[in-house]
């Protein structure tokens, strides 16, 4: 048989091979080290359900690591140091049927590392999935649908949607945030990575996760279980506010009553049209007669920063262009175009724009 | 060359028949019942799906390549990810697997057919009108509502997304029945496999003498059997819920979402062990000779395969890490899944011992089986850190566990496929492929494997989940997704070395004779191609390794096992 040298082709490939995981570790290492306002790295946790998954999750890299730089030696040295040499005698070389002490243990420490992973995994899973709520948690419920997140506090009365905020916990006297996870039509999974693994809203599965960040600021994620057309725009967008700042905006939420003396001809006229054609189907705004279920809770609509579950700002130019056709941002969204005139849209948009 | 001096004697066969018309041709091939051509039928209808689904995938990665793309639409791209899926697993590994199986475990058992040759056609021929099927419905898929098309549901086709609610129209339909029918072909298959190793080896071939390929078919097929069974029900029921007033899987009527994910998983983990089950019989075939060394244990190997088969029974649900069971229900299948991972593992260090201490010859079929065995040891690894549920709750939805499969498919089982094609491709045609084709086939598929897969970890880590057609720019995904979609590009260019290699060979490759390795085993004893009917006399063997026997009259295999 020809034989053909492949040492200095792998050896060129391992160096490529190792080359690029080192400079993935490093970059991975630096953005969790110094995460970002938009970063949404599971090495960055803030929270303890995530610090919890981090513990473990460098345990078990460092025990997978090593195992990994000790089997791949083991291989590259006998892909190295047995392959046939040019000067071969082509005789076969000693055959080794097996060998039970070898076998026995490389059967029983495998075994031992199973029992040490599963043991740790098993501590974190309790931990986490039965931890008990303290007095001073915050109870949230969120709805999943396609293709936006519905939140209520029953704890203050009030519906909101797409953005959630939830106060920092301070770990000497801690109010963490309980989510409640439901769902509306198909499954859905919420998954802010610094703040704590990801959990499915299943309809007619009622699930539950918590949150205890400790940081304030503002933390990304999104759907993670495919949910239809738009599930890859179901954004999630998690404001971590001071207790002060979480009590300031519960209490804006919670105002039901309107000034609406005070709005422009415009955005009555936009009121109207809002009130009589079909957006009260799906939309409720509280203090008024619109109580539709279907779609976002708009009382508070301009206390968010984004709409269409992040899809787009909150800005009139947005709102205008997102009521004109919601297709046009996100395609396979439910909510239908009206067909509204020109007019219409910038009165609807105006009186939108009142809605603090 | 032993393969002048073989006493073991086929008789004579010709590459290629001369004087057919080729009408009589394709009839000859349309009504066979030839294990040898059915094989060959499986393994070209695996190649022809695989080049459909990988454009399929080269769709999806031009789309990521950059963010907020607008290459496809999300509807487009939502079908892409569906029918990449469901093409590569049901009509691109599976039979190709089922190929090997069915051409080489009569020639390795030294008799003359399958069991059941008919069957053996009928399989072929349901599971290829199951791909029609399915790729019929990108024009056929216009329903009530007209809203047709080719599934868009995710080849796993959770509900109740497949509900008449949600999936309108009969895209999720052809999804249903297309996968339905072909799993017929699976389990017909999975009989006739295991019937024949069970009733059909030659005189002298104990179990404990059958080749390792042998022994990881009967245990597949045995699996096979269990497996299909839970996804046909699921199937049933989801048609009984879309047309005939059913709510098993509709849960505004109080059925149960979960469910289905219980009875599709319970297939699905099984099903990988399935695909990886046969990969690992290639190995266990190409290794040994070509590091010149009978396998290293070849008893605990078959106990581990044994094992596997039981084992993967119980570790489904971790695939629902992240479904909201209870905790002591997650650790459950934390440990099942770990406990799986051992005798897994085992095999890895086998392979080592079989090439420790031997003279390994680099030919493409040895540098495949060498990518395999670094690739699976990481994919396997990757698979401990899923198994660790917490860290599940991460990474699971997101592009980690993407590379985590591919790792194991693309990275294990299909370089044990292709060391498996450049390995038996000479007993099939006649014709030795390419050694220079294929080693830029090798070389430019593992390149652009790993600049693809080992880099697709990174945006899972970074919080990017699955099946979305496009991503937000300033979270850190975009020049992965850049580099990922670029690894593509090469293996692309390597499965075009490929078939070039096949079809060149075909016609001007270098005759093989039977034995062009050196090899042990019966199906060397045969010309190349064999003949109809395999063998002019049954075999008698008296050891594992027959050839060696016949090779080595001086020291046999039987003085040591």
């Amino acid at each position: 048989m020809k034989f053909a040298s492949g040492n200095s082709l792998k050896l060129r490939r391992l160096l490529r091979f190792g080359g690029a995981w080192l400079s993935a570790a490093c970059c991975l290492a630096q953005s969790a080290s110094a995460p970002t306002p938009t970063s949404t790295n599971i090495f960055a946790p803030n929270s303890t359900p995530a610090d919890e998954i981090f513990g473990l999750s460098m345990f078990v890299l460092a025990v997978t690591g090593t195992i990994f730089a000790i089997v791949f030696s083991l291989l590259l040295y006998a892909a190295i140091k047995f392959r046939k040499r040019a000067n071969d005698d082509l005789r076969e070389p000693l055959q080794i049927y097996g060998s039970d002490q070898l076998e026995m243990a490389w059967t029983v420490i495998p075994v031992l590392i199973v029992i040490v992973l599963f043991m740790t995994s098993a501590r974190v899973i309790h931990a986490v999935q039965d931890a008990r709520r303290p007095p001073g948690t915050i109870e949230v419920t969120v709805i999943g649908h396609q293709f936006w997140w519905e939140y209520r506090y029953p704890q203050y009365g009030f519906v909101t949607a797409n953005e959630l905020h939830v106060p920092v916990s301070d770990p000497g006297h801690p109010t963490p945030t309980f989510l409640k996870l439901l769902s509306a039509d198909t499954d859905h999974s919420f998954w802010i990575p610094r703040l704590a693994g990801k959990t499915d809203l299943i309809p007619n599965h009622p699930n539950s996760t918590w949150v205890d960040p400790h940081e304030a600021g503002l933390y990304l994620g999104q759907c993670a279980q495919y949910c239809g057309t738009q599930h890859a725009k179901m954004l999630l967008r998690a404001s971590v506010d001071s207790r002060a700042d979480f009590d300031r905006w519960v209490q804006a939420q919670q105002q039901i009553a309107r000034d609406e003396s005070a709005l422009s001809a415009e955005a009555l006229e936009g009121r109207r049209v809002f009130h009589a054609t079909a957006c009260v189907n799906c939309h409720a705004i509280a203090g008024t007669k619109a109580d539709g279920r279907f779609g976002p809770d708009l009382t508070h609509l301009m206390s968010r920063e984004t709409i269409a579950s992040g899809v787009a700002g909150n800005t009139a130019a947005e709102l205008r262009r997102w009521v004109q056709n919601p297709a046009a941002i996100k395609p396979g969204s439910l909510m239908p175009s009206m067909n509204l005139t020109d007019t219409e849209l910038d009165e609807v948009t105006a009186y939108l724009l009142t809605l603090h | 060359m032993a393969s002048d001096s073989l006493p073991i004697q086929g008789a004579i066969g010709l590459p290629r028949e001369s004087g057919s018309t080729w009408p009589a041709t394709l009839h000859e091939w349309v009504i066979t019942v030839d294990h040898k051509k059915l094989g060959l039928m499986y393994i070209g209808m695996a190649l022809l799906f695989l080049v459909i689904g990988g454009i399929e995938a080269s769709i999806m990665r031009v789309q990521l390549a950059v963010a907020h793309a607008n290459f496809v639409s999300p509807e487009v791209f939502n079908r892409m990810f569906t029918m990449h899926g469901t093409t590569m697993i049901f009509f691109v590994a599976m039979p190709a697997v089922f190929g090997f199986g069915v051409y080489l475990v009569p020639l390795m058992i030294g008799t003359r057919d399958m069991a059941f040759p008919r069957l053996n056609a009928w399989g072929f021929w349901i599971t290829l009108f199951g791909g029609v099927l399915l790729y019929f419905s990108f024009i056929g898929g216009d329903g009530l509502y007209g809203a047709g098309n080719a599934p868009d549901v995710g080849w796993w086709a959770y509900a109740p997304l497949t509900s008449t609610a949600f999936s309108k129209g009969h895209s999720t339909d052809y999804w249903t029945i297309a996968v339905l029918i072909a799993g017929f072909g699976s389990v017909a298959t999975g009989v006739n496999l295991a019937t024949t190793i069970v009733t059909m080896r030659c005189p002298g071939m104990t179990a404990g003498r059958m080749p390792l390929l042998v022994w990881l078919y009967l245990v597949m097929s045995g699996m096979v059997l269990f497996t299909i069974t839970p996804l046909t029900a699921a199937q049933l029921m989801l048609m009984v819920d879309r047309y005939l007033g059913g709510h098993f899987f509709d849960t505004q009527a109080g059925g149960s979402a979960v469910i289905w994910m219980h009875f599709f998983w319970i297939f699905g983990h099984p099903e990988v062990y399935v695909l990886i089950i046969p990969a690992f019989a290639f190995i266990s075939e190409i290794v040994p000779v070509f590091s010149r060394k009978p396998i290293f244990g070849y008893p605990i190997m078959v106990a581990a395969t044994v094992a596997i088969g039981f084992v993967s029974m119980s570790v489904w649900a971790h695939h629902m890490f992240t479904v909201g069971m209870a905790s002591y229900s997650n650790a459950f299948f934390v440990l099942t899944t770990m406990a799986v991972g051992i005798p897994t593992g085992i095999k890895i260090f086998n392979w080592l011992g079989t090439m420790w201490g031997g003279k390994i010859h680099y030919r493409v079929p040895m540098m495949f089986a060498l990518g395999f065995l670094f690739q699976f040891l990481i994919a396997g690894l990757t698979g401990i850190m899923l198994s660790a549920a917490p860290f599940n709750w991460q990474l699971s939805g997101s592009y980690f566990v993407v590379a985590h499969f591919h790792y194991v498919i693309v990275g294990g089982i299909l370089f044990s496929l292709f060391g498996a094609f450049y390995y038996w491709f000479p007993k099939m045609t006649g014709m030795m492929l390419n050694e220079t084709l294929g080693k830029w086939h090798f070389w430019l598929f593992a390149i652009g494997f790993h600049v693809t897969f080992d880099l697709m970890h990174i945006p899972g880590i970074l919080g990017m989940p699955r099946r979305i057609y496009t991503y937000e720019p300033g979270r850190g995904w975009e020049q992965w997704n850049l580099m990922v979609s670029l690894g593509a590009l090469l293996q692309a260019a390597a499965i075009l070395c490929f078939v070039v290699n096949m079809i060149w060979s075909y016609f001007r490759g270098r005759p093989a004779g039977n034995d062009p390795w050196d090899a042990w085993t019966l199906e060397w004893s045969v010309p190349s191609p064999p003949p109809v009917y395999n063998f002019a006399v049954i075999p008698e063997v008296l050891s594992r390794r027959p050839l060696w026997d016949v090779k080595h009259p001086e020291d046999p295999d039987w003085k040591y096992e």
